[in-house]
């Protein structure tokens, strides 16, 4: 077999201790910032554009474009914010790693910020991950104390504070802009674009802001070369990845591979659908990726590959479901999520998932018609593109792409009278509820 | 059950917001480059120590940042972590999110609901524990997931959550199946102001979920390329 996996972000997360300082430095951590202060900030840009780094945070911008769109004459200071809102449902790579390597995490934050020209940098971390919070704050504070944040940072005459702020709770404010705006204090509304964070961000200056994995991806590069990472992956996704298995797979958790690795190959090293089931339907990225199935095993899983397949990569939060799920109440509860966590700033976003919760619920209860589902589609066309963030669009996602692989089974719920699937069968405790399957 | 208005006593109890949270308040306006943008850690301390956003924590936060009490609630009621009732002790989640729901959360809810005769947003009469339905906390391969007090509780099933709230209940000692001791609402509200509590370093590096992947490459002698840093993945091993 030639797929391997190539733990670099993963590869300490096995050791006692991973999170501390001392062990980070044992690991020859902070050697890629050592190197990284020696150069010219815009040798370090050129190299992770080089790198052909993808946004690991859903999007897959190239990086060092990104960086390089930050005004070079400014007047005003330079940003560099961290996306640590993980929130997209299924997505469970990034808590992880800031539990398990915070200090990889901060690394990659004062590179960048020094590649970036940024004296002050933010780290925004869901509110509702504690134990995570207490971690990264913890790093952050340790590095000050060795010299690695603060003033003059390892007589480099470079300077730099990070702040550790947790948020409150609200889906949205992954969405960058509403992200800054949750960050200046108010309520998380995206903002307009343009102008582009990289030109009026954080406090109406310049900034930057890239995902925790992305950030977390610079030091290695910094010490192995853009070549280094290019030699996994492929041309238009270069690089490693952490690849999120969950549900009705016999070992669900965090496989980093290169990108365009296939999720048949993922699951044979994952033990494969839990025994006896198959796989019915699955999410490349995250619930706002369309939905595929078992036709798409063998695409490849990079961002051409799954756009290509009418889906996306977004964050590789592959959402695992087996023949005992009903597609219609996995699709139903999503839309809850989209429901709950519109922000409410344009009409077809903050009314149509209200509508279309009414909808499914009849729907799941078999009290819909065939109408019910055309009704939904023509809803899809008007809330996405027509709203004002990328909430609206991921939203639609598990809609169209359920009804377009299980009109049928729609059809059946209405045909039956109700949900023909027995909820029990699908928990892991099924033998203990006395499921039917 | 109850409304979250009359509970108990001790449990609704506020320490009062004085010049120690004032000076607190101040703390955190220091580490922004504009004072506004340590409004939410604001909320998370006015929580750590009223029990949720008062009016009188509103009053203060406007006052302190020089902006409208209409524009501190405006924000307030925007995030599902502020709380506009009295939390219990031990605030506790079951993610009812698709997935965790598929593999048992919603069966979890129901128990657990039963069991403890709140609903959703609701807490018990002892004012111990409050019920939440909440939406994905990103530990997924650790279906079905419940949170207590926002630590991790993996792998859940209706008897070890029931288990959970009973030991809670008792005052036990419990720690999220990650490690780290839970703290009490308040003290955690505390450490998402930004005042660390010293448990950083408690509990595992990673949970079992998030190191299968590593655990095969170590089996099958698999690593990144050549030219990597050494330990930080790379040519070792
Ligand atoms: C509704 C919504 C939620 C998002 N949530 C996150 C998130 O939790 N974390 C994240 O990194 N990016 C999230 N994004 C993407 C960000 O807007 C942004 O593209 C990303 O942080 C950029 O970083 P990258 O280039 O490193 O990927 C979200 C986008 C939308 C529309
Ligand atoms: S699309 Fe939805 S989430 Fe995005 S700005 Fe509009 S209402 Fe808010
Ligand atoms: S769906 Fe429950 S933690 Fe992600």
């Amino acid at each position: 077999m030639t797929v391997t996996l190539t733990p670099v972000l993963t590869a300490r997360w096995d050791q006692a201790d991973s999170f501390t300082l001392r062990n980070y430095e044992k690991a020859d951590g902070y050697k890629a910032l050592r190197r990284a202060l020696q150069r010219k900030p815009e040798d370090i840009v050129e190299m992770v554009k080089d790198s052909g780094l993808r946004g690991r945070g859903g999007a897959g911008f190239p990086t060092g474009m990104k960086w390089s769109f930050i005004p070079k004459d400014s007047a005003k200071p330079t940003y560099l914010v961290v996306n640590a809102d993980e929130s997209e449902p299924g997505t469970c790579k990034d808590i992880p790693l800031m539990m398990a390597d915070p200090h990889v995490l901060v690394e990659g934050v004062i590179i960048t910020s020094y590649a970036i020209g940024a004296k002050h940098a933010f780290i925004y971390v869901r509110g509702e991950v504690l134990h995570v919070f207490r971690r990264v704050m913890n790093a952050v504070a340790e590095a000050y104390e060795s010299g690695y944040l603060g003033q003059d940072i390892l007589g480099s005459g470079f300077d730099l504070d990070v702040v550790v702020h947790a948020g409150a709770g609200a889906y949205i404010c992954g969405e960058e802009t509403a992200l800054l705006d949750s960050l200046e204090g108010r309520r998380g509304q995206p903002r307009l674009k343009p102008p582009f964070p990289a030109v009026a961000g954080l406090y109406a200056s310049p900034t930057v802001i890239n995902n925790v994995e992305t950030i977390a991806s610079v030091p290695s590069i910094v010490s192995g070369g853009a070549e280094w990472f290019r030699s996994m992956g492929n041309e238009k996704s270069p690089g490693y990845g952490i690849f999120s298995l969950s549900g009705h797979v016999t070992k669900p958790g965090q496989y980093e591979a290169p990108l365009g690795i296939t999720l048949r190959e993922l699951l044979d090293l994952a033990g494969g659908i839990r025994n006896g089931h198959e796989l019915k339907f699955w999410t490349p990225g995250g619930s706002s990726t369309p939905m595929l199935t078992a036709e798409h095993m063998d695409v490849p899983l990079d961002f051409e590959g799954m756009a290509g397949a009418g889906s996306m990569l977004g964050t590789r939060a592959l959402q695992i479901f087996d023949d005992t799920t009903c597609v219609v109440r996995a699709t139903a509860r999503w839309i809850e999520f989209y429901k709950h966590e519109s922000c409410g700033k344009c009409t077809p976003c903050r009314e149509g998932f209200w509508w279309m919760v009414q909808i499914l619920e009849r729907l799941e209860k078999g009290e819909g018609t065939e109408a019910d589902l055309d009704k939904l589609l023509d809803m899809s066309d008007n809330i996405a593109g027509r709203s004002f963030c990328a909430l609206a669009d991921g939203g639609v996602a598990p809609v169209v792409s359920s009804i377009q692989y299980f009109r049928d089974e729609y059809i059946a719920h209405f045909e039956h009278g109700g949900c023909p699937f027995d909820p029990a069968a699908s928990t892991l405790f099924a033998q203990e509820l006395g499921a039917k399957a | 059950m109850t409304d979250l208005n009359d509970v108990q006593p001790d449990q609704a109890a506020t320490s009062p917001l004085d010049d120690t949270v004032r000076a607190e308040m101040a703390e955190i306006i220091a580490r922004y480059p504009e004072p506004r943008s340590a409004l939410l850690p604001m909320l998370h301390l006015v929580q750590s120590h009223q029990g949720y956003v008062t009016p009188e924590g509103i009053e203060l936060c406007a006052e302190v940042l020089g902006i409208t009490e209409a524009e501190v609630a405006a924000v307030a009621t925007f995030y599902t972590m502020y709380k506009r009732r009295p939390v219990g002790e031990y605030h506790v989640g079951v993610c009812t999110n698709t997935l965790c729901a598929v593999m048992g959360g919603d069966a979890i809810w129901d128990d657990l609901s039963e069991y403890l005769g709140v609903g959703h947003d609701e807490t018990t009469e002892d004012g111990k524990i409050s019920l939440e339905r909440v939406e994905c906390n990103a530990a997924c391969d650790y279906a079905p997931v419940m949170v207590v007090n926002w630590e991790f509780m993996d792998n859940q099933t209706p008897e070890s959550a029931r288990e959970l709230v009973d030991r809670l209940r008792a005052g036990e000692e419990v720690a999220s199946t990650r490690g780290p001791r839970v703290c009490t609402w308040k003290q955690a509200e505390r450490v998402l102001a930004g005042f660390p509590d010293g448990r950083a370093t408690e509990g595992v590096a990673a949970g079992p979920a998030s190191v299968v992947g590593l655990e095969l490459a170590h089996e099958n002698g698999w690593t990144a390329p050549e030219g990597g840093q050494r330990e930080l993945g790379g040519s070792t091993k």
